[in-house]
């Protein structure tokens, strides 16, 4: 697919401390990236760089293949949608919106046809005389987008736009978003720390941390195959048991844990190496009976009861937790019961991790969220 | 019944921490500023005395006196000379604002101290000091002529130009305040939001940034403006004799021709000028903090 940003090794210092490090991707034209990290992660300075309010310390971002590296945000066809919304707090909503128009000296008539139109788009019509400051955080945070989306960027950059909404408004605005983007066809780059919205609305996501691109791919991969570690630990609750590569047949592994060894498939692991199997609370099956094959024993610490599924803590001898969730019509066993965890192969993830350090490998097996 | 018995106690105890809290500052108001407002109205309307002083009665003499001829003629000239030192302290306040609240926390408090410090002199001293500067052999005719941009000598003091270089000294810190304030109050990712769309940084400044610093111009210029029109000492130091002011009439009127009724009436003429700009302003939707904060 054609790509409308690309971005090559780039890396951004602030002094001593590197917060993007180089950073490589495209970004396809017409989809719906998020980038998604932890704060710090460099997610939000990489799309300040893509803006052009901040300027690489090395590498360079093609945006529909021209260099831009020098370029004011003036001259850059990118338009950014704001954390704090940033509305003119002097101008009036139509005069916020037809900001970027005007700046362009575009004739009145169609400054006023295409300001109504956004308005619309963004359903907010016969609010154009209000002040930014009669409207509640939603409003604005539609006049924001709609200043943004009227001058026809080539990539729209949202910068965890709805971060200061509460939930319910939030989960609205994801789904009003999501159809916008649909209908108007432009790609989008949104930044956000919230793996639940990442996971929504996205076309692809870049997973970020520390600097680093840990994996770009569409949400059900991330989910299903996460790629490192930190990837599997960030999205959805994943748990985690160390192991050793003894044997390969294909794509068949087969990794010693702590309890035994399990199969798995993997294609891109050495003999001997350390890796991570990674299980999905939801996967992870525990009976009272020992399973033939592969079993993990475990005792039930507690129950969870979260709507349609209980979650079932589980403590294993090394003294780890890790969590199950099944149906909330499975009936309850006691807790202090010994149970015996074990896992389709087809759903546990082995996670390549090179530069594990060796300790790793007693932490076994480990949960984490 | 029983209620208003009850919060009865409650209220004398509220009134007396009023009291204890507001008391002496009232007391001081109404004992500096209220009475001597209102004595100020009163003899506005009075007969002066033979020998100062005023004599009770009623008259409008005073006030169709203000607006005599020649009265007249140095209001205009007040109303010029503030008008143009207002003007000259906000173009020599907004870059020099502009440009310190850009900076870092150290050099802000640095730069606002050096504004600040000459305050702890008097301001007749630093005035004396530019007398010196100015005048015929001052340091800056020497200075051009040795540079040999000029061959005689500049008038720079006692006239027009030196009570105005005067005044514009006097009075930048109260301009520079509050639009420093309003300057580095402003969001700065207003600025990012206009150059991404479009704007480039004149274009941006003139539609962003002047515009939403315009309550601290405003401010500034009713801290400039309305002092200028009473501060007849920095005319009489460095205008010569020549240049008078709205204030110069007033002292004269009280102190030189004894005639309080008048001086009073031309104070009260000066305080409702005061009042009707203040008005201007908060119309303007100018904040009355902005005013006593800076």
């Amino acid at each position: 697919m054609e790509s409308i940003v690309r971005i090559e090794n780039v890396c951004k210092d602030y002094g001593e401390n590197r917060v993007v490090r180089s950073l490589s991707m495209d970004i396809r034209k017409g989809e719906f990236l998020t980038m998604l990290g932890p704060s710090g992660c460099g997610k939000t300075t990489t799309l300040r760089m893509i803006a052009g309010f901040e300027q690489p310390t090395s590498g360079k971002i093609y945006i529909e293949d021209t260099e831009i590296h020098g370029k004011k945000p003036y001259q850059r066809e990118v338009n950014t949608v704001f954390q704090n919304y940033a509305l003119f707090p002097h101008m009036t909503i139509f005069d916020n919106v037809a900001f970027g128009l005007s700046i362009r000296k575009t004739p009145k008539e169609e400054i006023r046809k295409r300001v109504l139109e956004m308005l619309e788009l963004v359903q907010l019509t016969g609010y154009e005389n209000r002040k930014p400051d009669q409207l509640s955080g939603g409003q604005k945070q539609r006049v924001a987008i709609a200043r943004a989306l009227i001058n026809r960027p080539k990539v729209l950059l949202l910068d965890e736009p709805l971060g200061a909404l509460d939930l319910k408004l939030r989960k609205q605005m994801q789904f009003e978003l999501k159809r916008l983007q649909k209908r108007l066809g432009i790609t989008f780059v949104y930044v956000t720390h919230d793996q639940e919205e990442a996971l929504t609305m996205s076309d692809r996501i870049a997973v970020l941390s520390k600097g680093i691109l840990e994996q770009l791919d569409c949400p059900k991969n991330i989910y299903d195959h996460p790629a490192s570690r930190f990837v599997a630990d960030f999205i959805g609750e994943s748990n985690l048991f160390y192991g050793t590569v003894q044997a390969k047949r294909g794509n068949e592994v087969v990794v010693m844990l702590e309890t035994g060894t399990v199969t798995a498939l993997s294609d891109d692991v050495r003999m001997g190496e350390i890796v991570d199997i990674s299980v999905r609370p939801e996967n992870l099956l525990m009976s009272p009976e020992p399973t033939p094959g592969f079993y993990c024993p475990g005792i039930i610490k507690e129950y969870v009861f979260v709507g349609n599924v209980q979650k079932v803590i589980i403590m294993l001898p090394s003294g780890k937790e890790v969590r199950v969730n099944q149906s909330a019509k499975i009936p309850e066993l006691a807790v202090g019961t010994n149970v015996f965890l074990y896992w389709e192969k087809e759903d546990a993830v082995v996670i390549s991790s090179p530069d594990n350090p060796i300790f790793h490998a007693v932490d076994n097996p480990v949960y984490s969220e | 019944m029983k209620k208003q018995g009850k919060e009865h106690p409650g209220k004398k105890k509220r009134d007396a921490a009023f009291f204890a809290t507001a008391g002496p500052v009232s007391a001081w108001m109404i004992l500096f500023v209220l009475i001597p407002l209102i004595y100020i109205v009163a003899i506005s309307f009075m007969r002066r005395s033979a020998y100062g002083g005023v004599k009770l009665g009623f008259t409008f003499e005073n006030i169709f006196q203000i607006f005599d001829l020649s009265n007249l003629r140095v209001f205009g000239q007040s109303i010029l000379m503030a008008g143009i030192t207002t003007v000259a302290c906000i173009l020599i306040a907004y870059p020099f604002a502009y440009f310190v609240a850009k900076k870092g926390e150290i050099e802000k408090t640095i730069f606002m101290a050096l504004v600040m410090v000459p305050f702890m002199i008097s301001s007749l001293i630093r005035l004396f000091a530019w007398i010196n500067l100015l005048r015929r052999e001052g340091v800056i005719n020497r200075f051009l002529m040795f540079l040999g941009v000029i061959d005689e000598p500049l008038q720079l003091v006692y006239n027009y130009v030196g009570s105005i270089i005067g005044m514009t000294y006097t009075l930048l810190p109260f301009m520079i305040l509050p639009l420093y304030s309003s300057i580095e109050k402003l969001d700065k990712s207003l600025l990012e939001a206009g150059s991404d769309l479009g704007a480039k940084p004149v274009t941006a400044f003139m539609r962003i940034t002047l515009p939403l610093t315009m309550p601290g111009i405003f401010a500034g210029t009713i801290m400039t403006f309305i002092p200028a029109l009473g501060m007849f000492f920095v005319t009489d130091l460095m205008g010569g004799s020549k240049i008078l002011v709205i204030g110069s009439l007033i002292r004269n009127e009280f102190i030189t021709a004894k005639n309080w009724p008048l001086g009073a009436a031309l104070s009260l003429f000066l305080i409702v000028i005061t009042l009707l700009l203040v008005k201007l302003y908060q119309k303007n939707g100018g904040s009355m903090d902005d005013l006593g904060g800076a």
